[in-house]
């Protein structure tokens, strides 16, 4: 270099530079500059109508063994569950929540039709379902187990399972020990599925810890044993539904018996050779995805989920760009200077890539500690919005546990296997009082809250989210259950000038709930599919009537459902703006 | 034994011959090997990176930096074997939310350039990562945060990891200060613990997680930010041990900090303290 100027000049040119990166830093830190003018227009508008609709559920959280007192809050952060069936079937879905602590009642709430419910759960026999030898509820599914066109019900618990037979829309009764499911799992999650495509519902249980009794507990060693790539959990378990009312452990033949602290799972034919696979979200650990092959047995497969090992909190299952696919959206953990953990949009590429291509970035990465999320097209614009339940433990506002837990999570795994080495929670927050998410879909645009704008503002601790048409008026409402805090019921209130069609599916060959049917609809530009929810989000199931917006479309040229079975069926332009009920064909 | 028995004994060991041979090589070279070794370990076995471009990326604009700056400032490009250990030291440090990658980018600039901006009498006063770690902490912490937990717990690696270091910084000459600063920290944070009555255990357990390993190691014993002498090193890591201890009692008590503080006491501590010593021990005439 001829002519170079003098240090402090070279330096001083250098530093100029050396700023503007730090300046710039600090900018990023705010995020991106927002075209407001989309986020202002969502086109709906959620309205929590929780107490005037009747509905009064409060969850109250377990209280364990007194030697893991220390940690009890963490411990006992699970338990608020929602599920949507149409028990009574009057054609008018209906909403069950569970609760986790000893002798404090699940709730059953009838929709009476005019936007109020009726609770009626104890009269109907499940109440009752939290006592001392038992456990405590976690969550519920439903589904037609015995194909009498009654939906039946199963609650998992931190304890015994629980299978309730409905006898005549009104009344249940616990049919647990005949069906040889008297399994004591520390369960947060549940799903129906038709693995064999036999036509009856088969189930598939998550297992979180290891089955100990959370209430006398020989060790406090039960933590996990590592904070990304733990395998001491639980084991999950799959029953074979023998059709006599009878169900079989068929666990180990089928070769899914994970141990990785599954938190949730949802099932669809993701890879599109006609049998129903099972992805799993797992805690402390990379998400599982397992493949049927042709319901001889499960083949576990990487499908690029193994390289973002983190908290898999629940799996939503949606079209997420309209391509006619599954896609699986993953929460996870994130906090601001401690961890970013980031939730996984994952798109289905499986026919052809045999994997996932995660796609999260911006706003629909970070929602905070997030839980339950559920794909729904809140605005009935033809695109799906994800609604996100977040928040850990809300507690004393003004101590955090984050920094507590810093000083544990990096350990060595020997140290925080043991509950009674972990520091001890108090009345501290961890991720508390933080709000939910509604992300718009703004298709390449990418995802961008509206939480706000739509009416979503409560910062209770969410946890598990359904969505459900409860009026048959053509929108999903928004049901949260949320942690230790009451439940709540958002009406959905879509732009009126957008068109919409539902499907009401009932199987013959296949389940008489038509879990597992995916519906694809064809309307000019517009393809998007979803699934019948066996269950899904976290600790959660949708109405089983699969709902699409259609936007200013006014006619949907052609329906395919891929039945259970493995029947296709083909309807060509339907009506719309209405509820479409479809027999599957007997052969 | 003879001065030239005991030289052919020490030929015929191939432990003592390969120890002797290190000792030929570059320190930095050892190191380069080291956080190489870290990083395969962490991508075989725990995925660790997430994806590649992050590593290509900070590795590239680490080795840019270094060479254009140094060729502006000196007129000639230096070796990048240090940008090289920056980079994969960011690359594994930094954890930036939704898998964003100007982390990376300005990280990487920042750890170089600083090298170049933040001097006293031609030497620079931080060492270049953590500087870089510690101003997106501090500047950008809604969208960064540091690895925390992502090397998987398990005993074995942290034996892998700590093994290797001791035996390379024992070969390069710094393993006393390894040594002092995870003594300090023990005897601190116990004595912290025991006076204000908390548990043990997790007042220890931080130094077992990963961030350490890549701090005792690539950090706090990088030969040009360390001072001169043996016993002022380790003066100098019983004080960063200390200011970290300080700050581990602030955040417990609560202080308002900045969430930096809490989430990565140790590289704040070097930050704060590593600088001013170094400051110090540069206005001391040479020997």
């Amino acid at each position: 270099m001829p002519h170079r100027p003098p240090p402090a000049v070279r330096r001083a040119i250098i530093a100029l530079p050396f700023l503007a990166a730090i300046l710039l830093a600090m900018r990023l830190d705010r995020g991106p500059i927002r075209s407001s003018s989309d986020s202002a227009h969502p086109g709906f508008v959620l309205r929590d109508e929780t107490a005037a609709a009747g509905i009064h559920f409060v969850h109250h959280r377990p209280s364990f063994d007194p030697k893991i007192a220390g940690i009890e809050p963490h411990v006992a952060a699970v338990g608020a569950s929602v599920s949507v069936a149409d028990f009574d079937g009057d054609g008018k879905p209906d909403l069950y929540f569970t609760n986790s602590r000893f002798g404090e009642p699940n709730a059953l709430y009838h929709n009476r039709g005019d936007g109020t419910f009726e609770e009626v759960a104890a009269s109907a026999g499940l109440a009752d379902l939290n006592r001392p030898g038992e456990g405590v509820s976690m969550g519920a599914i439903w589904g037609d187990i015995d194909n009498d066109g009654r939906e039946d019900v199963l609650v998992y618990r931190y304890g015994y399972l629980a299978l309730f037979r409905n006898i005549d829309g009104h009344h249940f009764e616990d049919i647990t020990e005949k069906a040889g499911l008297r399994r004591w799992v520390n369960s947060n999650g549940a799903i129906w599925i038709d693995y064999d495509r036999d036509g009856l519902l088969d189930l598939y249980v998550t297992a979180y810890f290891r089955d100990v009794d959370l209430w006398h507990l020989t060790t406090t060693r039960i933590m996990h044993n590592s904070f990304e790539f733990a395998t001491n959990g639980g084991k999950n378990l799959l029953f074979h539904n023998l059709g006599n009312g009878k169900f079989e452990d068929v666990t180990d033949k089928m070769g899914v018996g994970s141990t990785r602290w599954s938190l949730a799972a949802a099932s669809a034919d993701f890879n599109g050779d006609g049998w129903p696979d099972i992805y799993l979200a797992n805690d402390y650990g990379p998400e599982e995805l397992y493949l049927n092959d042709h319901g001889r047995r499960f083949v576990l497969t990487t499908a690029g989920l193994e390289s973002e090992s983190k908290s898999g909190m629940a799996v939503a299952l949606g079209d997420a760009f309209n391509r006619g696919r599954l896609d699986a959206f993953v929460t996870n953990i994130s906090e601001r200077g401690y961890i970013f953990q980031n939730n996984n949009l994952r798109l289905n590429e499986m026919p052809e890539e045999k994997r996932f291509r995660n796609v999260s970035e911006g706003e629909i990465a970070d929602a905070g500690w997030a839980w339950g999320a559920q794909f729904g097209d809140l605005n009935n614009d033809g695109a799906n919005e994800l609604f996100v339940a977040n928040g850990f433990i809300s507690a004393d506002r003004t101590k955090s546990y984050w920094y507590a837990m810093s000083k544990i999570a990096g350990a060595n795994n020997r140290l925080f296997e043991d509950a009674a080495s972990w520091p001890p929670f108090g009345n501290a927050s961890l991720s508390g009082y933080e709000p939910s998410r509604v992300y718009m879909n703004r298709g390449v645009a990418g995802w961008v809250d509206v939480a706000k704008q739509v009416g979503v503002t409560d910062l209770y601790d969410g946890r598990a989210v359904a969505m459900a048409d409860l009026s048959n008026h053509g929108a999903m409402d928004v049901i949260v259950a949320n942690q230790n805090q009451p439940a709540i019921v958002y009406r959905d209130f879509p732009d009126s000038a957008n068109h919409w069609i539902a499907f009401n599916l009932v199987g013959t060959r296949s389940n008489r709930s038509a879990i597992g049917a995916e519906v694809v609809i064809e309307s000019g530009d517009l393809v998007q599919r979803r699934v019948v929810d066996g269950g899904s989000g976290f600790a959660s199931q949708n109405d089983r009537r699969p709902h699409f917006g259609l936007g200013s479309r006014e006619w949907v040229d052609r329906v395919v459902i891929h039945w259970p079975s493995g029947t296709t069926q083909t309807l060509a332009r339907p009506p719309i703006d209405g509820f479409v009920t479809v027999i599957e064909p007997r052969r | 034994m003879s001065d030239a028995t005991e030289t052919a004994a020490v030929e015929r060991n191939p432990i003592s011959r390969a120890w002797r041979r290190a000792s030929e090589i570059d320190p930095r070279y050892l190191i380069a090997f080291l956080i190489t070794l870290v990083l395969v370990a962490a991508q075989l076995r725990y995925h660790m990176l997430g994806s590649y471009d992050r590593l290509v990326l900070t590795l590239a604009v680490c080795t840019a930096t270094e060479a254009l700056l140094s060729w502006f400032d000196r007129g000639k490009v230096v070796n990048l074997l240090s940008a090289y250990i920056s980079g994969i030291s960011l690359t594994l440090l930094l954890k930036p939310q939704g898998g964003a990658l100007w982390p990376f980018a300005l990280g990487g600039f920042l750890a170089i350039s600083s090298k170049y901006v933040l001097q006293y009498r031609g030497n620079h006063l931080w060492n270049p990562t953590n500087f870089a770690i510690s101003a997106l902490l501090l500047a950008a912490p809604d969208r960064v945060s540091i690895l925390s937990h992502q090397f998987g717990n398990d005993l074995t690696t942290n034996l892998v990891i700590w093994g290797f270091g001791l035996i390379i910084a024992a070969r390069v000459g710094v393993v006393h200060i390894t040594l002092t600063y995870a003594a300090s920290f023990l005897l601190l944070n116990g004595a912290r613990a025991a006076a204000f009555g908390q548990p043990m255990l997790p007042e220890l357990a931080p130094i077992t997680g990963p961030m350490y390993q890549l701090f005792v190691f690539f950090m706090i014993t990088d030969p040009r930010t360390v001072v001169r002498g043996r016993r002022r090193q380790m003066v100098v890591a019983v004080l960063i041990a200390l200011m970290e201890t300080l700050i581990r009692f602030g955040s417990d008590e609560g202080w308002p900090l900045p969430t930096a503080f809490n989430a990565a006491p140790a590289i704040l501590a070097l930050a704060t303290v590593g600088p001013i010593a170094k400051f110090l021990d540069l206005r001391r005439p040479r020997a």
